[in-house]
């Protein structure tokens, strides 16, 4: 068989980006097109007295505009998880009354005829506000924290005695860890073309979930589902800010409405920053104890974070800390606090980015205590199972993943000493820390046809968002099929397609790619149930278990010169194409079954063909609920840092994660560099500053909200372990897109310590911290 | 455009929904004032906006040469260079990541330097050779900084890729890189989401070698 998965096969889309032929939700261009601006508020809580837009609708071109008073009323959104494309904040509709609940917020939009003069009329929309007190700080507000009431018993987790433990513990460390708010910056801003047919909406729109937002935009304007096309081919980064649904594609389609011709509405970079979601501050107090020689007695793990007045959005820091360590008694809490804020969302590895980052810089303090090595802590404290749900990890090779980081940083080079360790003016510093994600799968289904040319086509409702979707998609497809990669072409991002997952939670390559490969297993299965009944071909007569697919060929797995080609059998049968449909619902997600696309609905079809499908049926058959479902993986690095200017340079970064089957090493590699820059950030640069007097975002833009740039980068070194994960699917593949910013931030924290003595708290490490 | 306008008093002005086509719309009026750019500028700043009925911009006839193509544009002399190749020339390869000059999605060649074109008007490039993402092929035989893009994986999402292209093809003409750290520091102006900033620096290193 010619293997196909795993293969570093360049990305299928890459000849349309590099030149500029990959298009983009903004770059649609329907007849009689008006362009849409956002009108934001400019305080933080209170009411429209007045919203005076007389003077924006005497510029020449302006076409409409809308305001709570005369935009269409909107239906409650149904469907509450991400993979029905949730909205973003429940109690805060766009453009439905006068209330403001933060800075920023969604107050009106203005239609005109070019670009230019719509973001200048929206200039000359003025508003006359009621203000009343409003709250921003999270650190100042900690008295008004409470446990919320989303995500249920998950999020308050207990093992054992954790407070008669540490009475007797032998050796206790107890610190605070702080991350700032941080904001996505995804390279494209969020951007919606809506176009109206009669009662038919067509909206373009830059998301993580065509199909979620289909479902919402019907729900929330009152349409039947098939009266709603979402279309987003290519996507420009979304890392959670796309996940949820925010005003842009909703009141880009009430605009549409109201003005009577397509509209679109593309967010400012600073609108970006109140719009469109953000990472929560959190407040980590974590701790540890042990007895003398290492062995933990006791997890302790609270994590307060900030909601907003309008939804509830838990920043799941503790979560992973449940499972991470072999530990007899632990305490997982988790608070909120309602602020004056856009309400938080999903950020790259929401929970585990900030949590990883507390527990793991946490564990390298109590290895200092005991004058241990921080990766022989880790070994003495080995989660062979799942202890708080007690259950077996589906697969876990993290000692591998130690042992092989360790090797590649040079760790044995390294004097433990702080402050010990020089080259030229600079401190070197060493650290690391382990990485893990869920590995994530949800219900899914996906298309697959053959056609009379020899040529294959997939087409599943998920979405490449710069992951590799479309690459690791179309291996998949090809080996099923038995084609090679250029016969077969696979489409996502249109909501017509059947469902496939939203793109969140590192679940698109478990859960699209079985669905794939069934579909396209069913559809050569029918190929050659079709060879063997006719008379007219060389393999009539023979079983059909005896035949082998490949290369767009059917033949004897005895006699591989008696067979004939795909195209062969279906010109002779006179077919244009054999077609076939195939829905795994299948969830690893806890509690089991939730966050599952519905079942039903538009992919009954689908779900009644894979009732004789046996490649779903051996699928589904797996009893998931046994496992524990994880991806693991190690962080080192290596960090110089000026002892003079505090400036703190990564020089080396090496991870080795076990993720399960690696369906291309080169796209793989790019996921997880990606994630641990990301983590560059989080430890280093990034991070949003609010005016304490009106909870206004200041750094508001790319030259104050820093992010990583390439004068930044280490040298890289990224390892897999590559071995399948045997019950997360028939592929064995996780989704890697969340994995590497985990472990990374407190990896760096750590080395940092380990250079200069000194242990930073809050980040990010900024220069200011370490002189 | 049969337009419901969503506007209940249009007192004074012309309503703009008078059955014309856009096209015909921007090219049948005119309007009075000018420099008004800095007014996005001043957001949230309401004292300072004018309180009489605002002028308006004018339009202008301008002609831009892009990827050897020349164009005839009337268009509002606000436009910047990238709005201008974006919406009005429908050539959308070209990306808008900030408008503010902060990301380099936006980078074009303009006689053969690398230039954010959202810092750029429109009506300043008269006369000169633009070359955009859409002009670097020659045919189907792409540009070898595209090719080494591809093989190098040195994107993800793609967005920011044509700014990173144009400024390496650029960085390339500059001739001043003589090591990795050069071009790290050297396309430190065009900012990576994804973060394939090390592929894009492989990309180059592969280009430079062979050029």
């Amino acid at each position: 068989m010619n293997e196909i998965i795993g293969k570093p096969i360049d990305r299928v889309d890459g000849k349309l980006k590099v030149s500029g032929g990959a298009t983009y939700s903004a770059e649609y261009f329907p007849k009689n097109m008006v362009y849409g601006v956002l009108v934001l508020s400019t305080i933080p809580r209170g009411r429209i007295r007045n919203i005076d837009t007389s003077q924006a609708e005497r510029v020449k071109g302006v076409v409409g505009i809308m305001t709570y008073k005369n935009s269409m009323s909107l239906h409650f959104p149904q469907g509450t998880d991400p993979g029905s494309g949730k909205y973003a904040e429940k109690d805060l509709l766009p453009l439905q009354n006068n209330r403001i609940y933060y800075d920023g917020q969604v107050i009106a939009a203005v239609m005109a005829e070019t670009f230019e003069k719509a973001e200048y009329a929206a200039k000359l929309v003025k508003v006359d506000y009621e203000t009343e007190s409003a709250i921003f700080d999270l650190k100042a507000n900690i008295s008004k924290s409470y446990k919320p009431s989303s995500g249920g018993s998950q999020l308050q987790l207990k093992r054992g005695d954790a407070d008669a433990a540490w009475q007797n513990a032998e050796v206790k460390m107890e610190q605070t860890y702080t991350t700032p708010v941080y904001h996505h910056n995804a390279m494209e801003p969020h951007a919606s073309v809506a176009e109206w047919n009669g009662d038919q909406l067509m909206v373009y729109d830059a998301t993580q979930a065509v199909a979620g937002v289909k479902s919402l935009l019907a729900s929330m304007l009152g349409l039947p589902p098939e009266k709603v096309k979402v279309v987003s081919l290519y996507i420009g980064g979304g890392f959670g800010s796309k996940g949820f649904t925010w005003p842009n594609p909703i009141v880009t389609a009430m605009a549409a409405k109201m003005v009577n011709c397509p509209v679109k509405l593309v967010l400012s970079r600073q609108q970006m920053f109140t719009t469109a979601g953000r990472r929560s501050e959190t407040i980590q107090k974590i701790a540890l104890a042990s007895n003398s020689s290492g062995k933990l007695t006791v997890i302790k793990h609270d994590t307060i974070s900030e909601s907003s007045f309008v939804d509830e959005f838990v920043e799941t820091a503790g979560l992973a800390t449940s499972m991470l360590y072999s530990c007899p008694n632990v305490e997982i809490s988790h608070s909120l606090v309602r602020l004056n804020k856009v309400t938080p969302c999903p950020t790259r590895a929401p929970g585990e980015a900030p949590g990883t980052y507390a527990i793991e810089a946490a564990m390298d303090e109590l290895a200092y205590q005991l004058k241990m090595d921080p990766i022989q802590l880790r070994l003495l404290n080995y989660a062979e199972m799942d202890e708080q749900k007690q259950k077996q990890f589906s697969s876990k090779n993290l000692k591998e993943c130690y042992q092989r980081g360790a090797d590649a940083i040079g760790w044995s080079q390294r004097n433990p000493q702080p402050r010990s360790m020089r080259k030229g003016n600079y401190l070197v510093g060493y650290g690391m820390a382990t990485a893990t994600y869920l590995a994530n799968r949800i219900a899914s289904a996906a298309k697959a046809t053959l056609y009379a040319d020899g040529h294959a086509e997939i087409l599943s409702a998920t979405q490449d968002i710069g992951t590799g979707t479309y690459t690791i998609m179309t291996q998949i497809a090809a080996e099923a099929f038995g084609l090679p990669v250029d016969r077969v072409t696979v489409k996502l991002g249109d909501s017509d397609y059947p469902r496939g997952a939203n793109s969140g939670g590192s679940q698109v390559t478990a859960s699209v790619g079985p669905p794939i490969r069934a579909a396209a297993l069913a559809v050569i299965g029918k190929l050659i149930s079709l060879a063997v009944s006719d008379t007219a071909s060389p393999l009539h007569g023979r079983k059909e278990e005896d035949i082998i697919a490949d290369n767009g060929r059917m033949y004897l797995k005895n006699h591989t010169d008696r067979g004939e080609s795909y195209t062969e059998v279906l010109n002779r049968k006179g077919l244009q194409k054999l077609e076939a449909q195939a829905k795994t619902n299948v969830s690893t997600r806890e509690p089991q079954g939730s966050n599952a696309v519905a079942t039903g609905g538009a992919d009954a079809a689908a779900e009644e063909e894979s009732k004789t499908n046996p490649a779903v049926q051996e699928d589904q058959n797996v009893d998931r609920k046994l496992y524990s479902f994880h991806s693991f993986g190690a962080q080192f690095v290596k960090v110089l840092v000026d002892p003079d200017l505090g400036t703190v340079k990564v020089d080396k970064a090496v991870a080795v994660m076990d993720i399960g089957k690696v369906l291309n090493l080169k796209t793989a590699k790019s996921q997880i560099m990606g994630g641990m820059i990301f983590a560059i950030g989080m430890a280093l640069l990034e991070g949003t500053a609010y005016d304490p007097n009106n909870g206004r975002v200041v750094t508001r833009d790319l030259a104050q909200y820093l992010v990583p740039v390439n004068a930044d980068m280490p040298q890289f070194d990224i390892q897999f372990i590559d071995q399948p994960d045997p019950y997360i699917s028939p592929i064995g593949a996780k989704g890697i897109g969340e994995i590497g910013i985990t472990g990374m931030t407190a990896a760096i924290v750590n080395a940092i310590y380990h250079a200069t003595g000194k242990r930073v708290r809050e980040l990010p490490v900024t220069l200011d911290k370490l002189i | 455009m049969g337009n419901n306008l969503g506007i209940s008093n249009t007192d004074d002005e012309e309503p703009s929904s008078n059955g014309t086509t856009r096209r015909d719309f921007l090219a049948q009026i005119t309007y009075a004032g000018a420099g008004l750019t800095l007014v996005p500028l001043l957001a949230g700043t309401k004292d300072i906006l004018p309180q009489a009925p605002p002028p308006n911009a004018e339009t202008a006839t301008i002609n831009l040469t892009v990827n050897g193509q020349k164009h005839a544009l009337n268009i509002d002399e606000r436009t910047t260079l990238l709005d201008a190749l974006r919406e009005n020339l429908q050539m959308t390869g070209t990306k808008k990541g900030c408008d503010h000059g902060q990301c380099g999605a936006c980078t074009v060649l303009i006689n053969g330097r690398r230039v954010n074109s959202c810092l750029t008007f429109a009506a300043m490039c008269q006369g000169k050779e633009i070359i955009t993402i859409e002009g670097l092929a020659k045919g189907d035989r792409l540009h070898p900084m595209q090719e080494a893009f591809i093989k190098h994986d040195a994107f993800q999402c793609g967005y920011c890729t044509p700014g990173q292209i144009c400024s390496a093809v650029g960085l390339v003409n500059e001739g001043h890189v003589h090591n990795d750290a050069d071009i790290h520091e050297l396309m430190s102006g065009n900012i990576c989401r994804c973060g394939a900033y090390q592929n894009i620096v492989d990309a180059i290193k592969e280009v430079q070698n062979i050029a």
